[in-house]
């Protein structure tokens, strides 16, 4: 599939795959990110992709360009060259990871309000919730935040009309049949559900500071209190 | 081989040209809010660009020098002196064993650049030196200086090398007035990837009306407060990479241009980008200050920055 390529200020050029079959666009997405990193042209710094678009920064000075052609057009002939015939990569290499979920409570204040917002017991929409591995989409926001997706139809209730100041650190939210996992303590407006005790970025970690990377597939496990807490001390806390 | 902190001041932190390589894991890149004065104190200084530079913010610290060195500070005028020694801006200095560093009050700018020889000994995380507070990783601890910090200098020869690479440094790059602009001219933008998405009125205001920084600005972004800048129609937006320099625009109009130390990815829709060649001069602006944008066009952004580049490589930028 030929992506469409857009500018996206003077340093960035933008990716775009159609999103008609989500998943799909994402694979499309991944692949196409791993493929520019293969090839590393000249002057790109970052390579970021995202749901079903792939930011690739550059430095414009350091693109290869001949005279009247500006660096960003250059840029682009070169990522259609590299990207041309992207094969649409299985998903069937992905690792599965089983993450450790304390639903509801003090971990998971939203638990019933969401349940509610989805016509669920709190019961149904954690085992909804675990019924089976899903997707980690992309990361962003944050250090080591995913995005992972996407889940049962029935859990997709909007966001919080008033994001909270400070969610904890390893907080679990969900809207739109996606969850996020909140790395530190930041801002957030997503309804929390739960809380994970392991650590999902860790700068001393070297160059793998990330618990997941895009393309794992999460398994929530859920476990009770008592668990978190023992877990939680076993790891130092979040990072 | 070492300098003691003995007032933090309001803001210093250590910054780079930033964390290139990390933001498909979330990472921000952080480094200097503006870089162009943290190349130019390395420059002068005779450090490559990549040399880690002290980013002072507003109320400067004070610092012994516990060996002799060179420093040279660009950026904001916030009178530097040494032992009570008013200092020239964008020179080397020699700086003696025992000696005090300064700041007084500002006269021009928010953030200065200073740059030892040699540069300063810090650990590098994921490839930078650039503190990332909220992050809590880089530079010292992850965190601005503190009262009785210790920091350690890598060179043990203090002055500048009188040949080569080093002396030829000693020339400030001539940067073209069309690259510098003047520091109340408007900002140059360029129209955003939902630049069509904002109403006809919208996309008139972000061009003709003032906007006032708000207080609550940092290194993260810079709140703009001015008319509410509406879109055509209500649209569901899917988070993707964004920049330094990019305009969004959340449900409130408010506009918000994302700096330094951005998110990796944003979601809200984009009316704009500073060029990258005006980012300096934003990053130079205060609170309460007002900005305006002037739109041009990606070929002219680019041509703009070319020429800075041309220039920094013509002084023997390393």
């Amino acid at each position: 599939m030929m992506p469409v390529i857009v500018p996206s200020g003077d340093r960035c050029l933008i990716v775009e795959f159609d999103a008609s079959d989500p998943f799909a666009a994402n694979r499309f997405a991944r692949a196409a990110a791993a493929c520019i990193e293969a090839a590393a042209p000249a002057g790109v710094t970052d390579v970021v992709p995202a749901l079903h678009t792939v930011g690739v920064h550059y430095q414009p000075h350091r693109v290869p360009s001949s005279g009247a052609v500006p660096p960003h057009l250059a840029l682009t002939k070169i990522l259609q060259s590299v990207l041309a015939d992207l094969p649409l990569p299985a998903a069937s290499d992905a690792r599965v990871i089983d993450l450790p979920v304390c639903y509801g409570g003090d971990c998971g204040p939203d638990l019933e309000t969401v349940a509610a917002l989805c016509d669920l017991r709190p019961a149904q929409l954690i085992e909804l919730h675990c019924a089976e591995p899903v997707e980690v989409l992309m990361l962003g926001f944050a250090p080591g935040h995913p995005y992972i997706g996407r889940f049962d139809a029935r859990l997709a209730p909007p966001r919080r009309t008033t994001p909270r100041t400070v969610v904890p650190a390893g907080s679990l939210g969900l809207a739109n049949r996606q969850t996020v996992i909140y790395p530190m303590n930041l801002p957030g407006g997503w309804h929390l559900i739960g809380r994970t005790p392991l650590p999902l970025f860790d700068a001393r970690r070297g160059s793998q500071p990330c618990l997941l990377r895009p393309g794992d597939r999460v398994r929530f496990v859920p476990i009770e209190p008592d668990e978190f807490a023992a877990m939680q001390a076993g790891q130092g806390g979040a990072p | 081989m070492s300098i003691e902190v003995i007032k933090p001041g309001m803001l210093t932190t250590f910054q780079d040209l930033g964390r290139a390589g990390y933001q498909h894991l979330g990472v921000p890149v952080n480094g200097a809010m503006d870089e162009r004065s943290h190349r130019l104190a390395n420059l002068l200084a005779g450090n490559a660009s990549t040399e880690a530079t002290l980013e002072v913010t507003l109320m400067g610290p004070t610092l012994r020098w516990h060996a002799p060195a060179t420093i040279v500070i660009c950026g904001a005028d916030l009178q530097p002196s040494l032992d009570d020694k008013p200092i020239p801006m964008c020179q080397p200095v020699p700086v003696a064993a025992g000696a005090v560093l300064a700041f007084g009050r500002r006269r021009s700018g928010v953030r200065a650049y200073l740059a030892v020889h040699g540069g300063f000994g810090l650990t590098r995380v994921m490839g930078s030196a650039s503190t990332y507070v909220r992050g809590g990783y880089g530079g010292l601890r992850g965190e601005p200086l503190r009262r009785g910090d210790v920091i350690a200098l890598n060179d043990a020869s203090p002055t500048l090398p009188r040949t080569g690479k080093g002396a030829r440094a000693a020339a400030l790059p001539v940067l073209p007035p069309a690259v510098l602009g003047a520091p109340d001219a408007p900002l140059r933008a360029m129209a955003g990837r939902e630049w069509a998405m904002f109403s006809a009125k919208a996309q008139r205001t972000l061009v003709g009306e003032p906007f006032r920084i708000d207080p609550q600005s940092d290194r993260m972004g810079y709140r703009l407060a001015g008319p509410a800048l509406q879109l055509g129609a209500a649209r569901e937006m899917i988070s993707e990479a964004v920049g330094f320099g990019t305009v969004q625009v959340p449900p409130d109009g408010q506009p918000i241009v994302l700096m330094a130390d951005r998110q990796t990815t944003g979601g809200y829709p984009r009316i704009a980008h500073v060029c990258a060649v005006d980012l300096p001069r934003l990053a130079q602006r205060m609170p309460g200050e007002t900005v305006r944008f002037q739109l041009i066009d990606l070929a002219e952004a680019q041509r703009l920055m070319l020429l800075q580049e041309a220039a920094f490589a013509a002084a023997g930028e390393q």
